[in-house]
């Protein structure tokens, strides 16, 4: 891995900037896309919470603290990456920052999303307790696996 | 934990570590081209990121490699790419549904 502090994905998405836009930054919609029900609305300088509905992960809360919203153009917010273990208090290690970065192309989005700052999150403690966690889950991301490839 | 390894001092000494098995500082030291007291610190920095492990031999610190731990920290991070990617693919569905 060239870089280990950040995560990088860009998407091309065939719709609106504004409805894209919206599938962000609104909470309500995000949480649909994302597998979380969130409480409120997104606004920059607070916490928003939200249940995962993640089958397995559906006994964990969320919590991201909005740190920019651009209005159709940049989200970011702050978590916990991978905080799966219920036992563990994650709130005195650092955050990472995930940014959403949005840019207009021929009928079509381009959506970027940078997670960084893993490079001062202890992981390996994170993998641990995503091993004990596992679970059912496993086979669920294989089998997702499968039918993202086939079609 | 990967900033531990952000430096040519505490790479040669993981590389060290690596070839030569559990060591000691004064084997460490040696040949390392820094003092003693310079490769103790790196080694409590490594120590600090879970990569070595430190135990103590009579009065002798022997440091030794944590490799189960870098690679968990690999997969991790694979593991969180991952959930993007499948997070990303929901958001194409949700924003291309036609009735949205």
């Amino acid at each position: 891995m060239s870089d280990t502090d950040r995560i990088e994905k860009t998407v091309v998405l065939r719709a609106p900037r504004a409805r894209v836009w919206r599938a962000i930054s609104n909470a309500a919609e995000f949480g649909a896309w994302f597998g979380a029900v969130m409480e409120g609305a997104f606004v920059a300088g607070t916490t928003a919470r939200g249940r995962i509905t993640h089958p397995g992960y559906d006994h964990l809360t969320m919590e991201i603290q909005i740190e920019r919203i651009d209005p159709e153009r940049y989200f970011a917010f702050r978590w916990h990456p991978y905080a799966v273990d219920t036992a563990v208090d994650y709130s005195s290690e650092p955050t990472t920052l995930v940014e959403f970065t949005l840019a207009e192309a021929p009928g079509s989005t381009v959506l970027t999303i940078v997670e960084s700052g893993f490079d001062r999150i202890p992981l390996p403690r994170r993998a641990e307790a995503f091993r004990m966690n596992e679970g059912g889950w496993t086979a669920q991301v294989v089998n997702i696996e499968r039918h993202v490839s086939q079609s | 934990m990967f900033a531990a390894l952000g430096d040519p001092t505490r790479l040669a000494l993981v590389t060290k570590l690596c070839a030569g098995g559990p060591s000691s500082i004064a084997r460490l030291t040696d040949g390392a081209g820094v003092s003693r007291q310079a490769v103790s610190k790196h080694l409590r920095a490594l120590s600090a990121a879970e990569l070595v492990r430190c135990t103590r031999l009579g009065r002798e610190q022997i440091y030794e490699l944590e490799p189960r731990r870098l690679e968990a920290a690999r997969q991790c991070l694979e593991r969180i790419s991952h959930e993007w990617d499948l997070a990303l693919g929901r958001l194409e569905a949700f924003v291309e549904a036609a009735d949205s």
